[in-house]
């Protein structure tokens, strides 16, 4: 099956709600899981991660939420459609380059992602619309078990779940939110936060970009810790701590209303002029851009406007979604270059944000009537 | 924040590297730094001290000489050595484990809340690979208790095997029969 003819179609996926969506775009929850028997990923040789693959594939399959799903290995996907997976954030940067014996299989309505043969030999990870980190736990809990009693799971009393890397080892979990925090990057409380965060023991990263670098204020919280504590408790602590950053964003946008409106209108506007105005445009420029017009529909300052178009615009302006479009709508196969890429990014956020109304803003601090 | 490898001083020696793309940290006392040769911290690889193994060795050095912490120095099952765990930061196998027990414990101190699992247990796990393990261990030392004529402790150790090989062998008609 043709990969693209399986995904959820970019406008339906950005409409799914989910609580606190207006800060929280993405709860995850995923379990890294290795057989008793053979070596991990990264020790195996070519026969024995393809006899890693022979196994546990067809149970993945044959899962209850995979029905009708779609399974296949990363050899047999084109350069691009990994990289759209990537882009999706369905499958990682990892699993994308690897080759022998890698595998994945995605269910139907894309909540359910098993990753075979990256660094363990499975990766099963569920992921949900705004903040649902328990619903998500609920769920891959549930599919972990029944993949239990099929497969036998390396295990061990004192270690937990064993894994390739000791950093996952336990309960092997990595639960996951991300957050759109353009209040608290504008109100320059985002180093505070992540400070904070960090001393619970919580991980902050950019969701682009390398390091600290946050393109599109969108982070990510995790937990790093795996051993010595039990999934529920490593949850319980993740969603009060996401509680509470929401709480802090929705007040750092509060206070910047109060105190310094027009320094946010302006930012809000060249923002809006920017992107419907560019011709060339890098994607790094669209994300911060498009994170302030996000950032303006939560506010009220584009009424009538689908806050869905502008979810929709951070994925289709990745590099490999350019690229996609390009190939489909003109038949241009042909790899574009970075350059090539920013011209065609620049014209989609023309053609999208053409029918969109300026903002609507004025000093009283609320959306005009 | 305390010494990450004593838990008992205040640490105030701070390294923190890169690693494989991940930004990984280590917090030290005045005195275990020292212990684990931290004068210059850009010196030194964190995959050293988070494996608990000190700093590398330097290639002058026969390799023979770095000591295991642990008495078996490779992985009966996967081959893999505390040389490769070093260099990779990553275990070959589930048998790994239980190779590199010792080094291993004191490394995942630094990393995590405890070095014991609490959460999720797969279900009908019944640790027949342990007791096996256990088992293997107690026949050794029963070898040793006979040969140093330590006849006492040979009847104590040999009434714990048996008391295991009941356990394994009622948890395997156990199994048989469900
Ligand atoms: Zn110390
Ligand atoms: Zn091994």
């Amino acid at each position: 099956m043709n990969l693209n003819d399986f995904l959820i179609p970019t406008q339906d996926i950005c409409r799914r709600p989910g609580p606190f969506d207006r800060v929280v775009l993405t709860s995850r929850v995923r379990l890294a899981r290795n057989l008793q028997e053979l070596p991990f990923p990264g020790r195996a040789n070519k026969q024995e991660r393809q006899q890693l693959l022979q196994t546990v594939k067809p149970v993945i399959e044959t899962m209850p939420v995979m029905k009708e799903g779609f399974s296949e290995e990363i050899a047999k996907l084109t350069d691009l459609d990994r990289q759209i997976l990537v882009e999706r954030h369905l499958i990682s940067r990892e699993l994308a380059k690897k080759t022998q014996g890698a595998a994945m299989v995605l269910s139907v309505d894309e909540t359910f992602c098993v990753m075979i043969n990256e660094e363990d030999h499975l990766r099963m990870q569920a992921i949900l619309p705004g903040l649902q980190i328990k619903e998500a736990w609920k769920a891959i809990d549930k599919l972990d078990t029944m993949v239990e009693t099929k497969l036998p799971i390396a295990f061990s009393s004192q270690f937990g779940y064993l894994t390739a890397c000791p950093t996952n080892v336990g309960t092997g979990i990595r639960v996951s939110a991300m957050l759109h925090l353009p209040g608290l990057v504008i109100a320059e409380h985002m180093q505070q936060t992540i400070t904070a965060v960090n001393k619970l023991g919580l991980a902050v990263r950019g969701l682009y970009g390398e390091g600290t670098e946050a393109l599109g204020n969108v982070f990510q919280i995790s937990n790093q810790m795996t051993l010595g504590e039990s999934e529920l408790e490593i949850i319980e602590r993740l969603n009060k701590v996401v509680l509470q950053v929401i709480e802090n964003e929705e007040n750092a946008r509060a206070k910047l209303l109060e105190t310094k409106p027009e320094m946010l209108f302006n930012q809000i506007g060249r923002a809006y002029g920017i992107l419907t105005n560019s011709h060339i445009i890098s994607s790094k420029e669209a994300k911060n851009l498009l994170s302030l017009l996000r950032l303006g529909l939560d506010l009220g300052y584009f009424p009538d406007v689908d806050p869905a178009v502008v979810d929709e615009l951070f994925i289709v302006t990745e590099p490999a979604h350019i690229q996609y479009e390009a190939k489909n709508k003109d038949g241009e196969a042909l790899k574009k270059t970075p350059e090539e890429r920013d011209i065609r990014r620049a014209s989609l956020l023309r053609e999208s944000l053409e029918k969109m109304p300026g903002p609507v803003m004025d000093a009283s601090g609320s959306p005009k009537d | 924040m305390l010494c990450n490898i004593c838990n008992q001083n205040e640490a105030t020696v701070h390294l923190t590297q890169m690693l494989e793309g991940e930004i990984k940290k280590m917090d030290m006392c005045e005195s275990c730094a020292q212990k684990q040769g931290v004068d210059d911290p850009s010196g030194i690889s964190l995959v050293d001290l988070l494996v608990g193994l000190g700093p590398s060795s330097t290639e002058s050095q026969p390799k023979t000489k770095a000591t295991p912490l642990t008495g078996m120095s490779n992985c009966p099952k996967c081959g893999y050595t505390q040389a490769d765990l070093k260099k990779t930061g990553r275990l070959g196998c589930a048998e790994c484990y239980a190779t590199f027990d010792d080094g291993l414990e004191h490394m995942l101190r630094s990393m995590h809340k405890g070095v014991r699992h609490k959460g999720k247990t797969p279900k009908g796990f019944r640790n027949t690979r342990e007791l096996e393990a256990k088992t293997k261990k107690l026949e050794k030392e029963l070898e040793k208790a006979i040969k140093d004529e330590r006849y006492e402790d040979a009847a104590i150790i040999r009434d714990s095997i048996k008391a295991l090989a009941h356990a394994i062998s009622e948890f395997e008609t156990e199994t048989a029969t469900s």
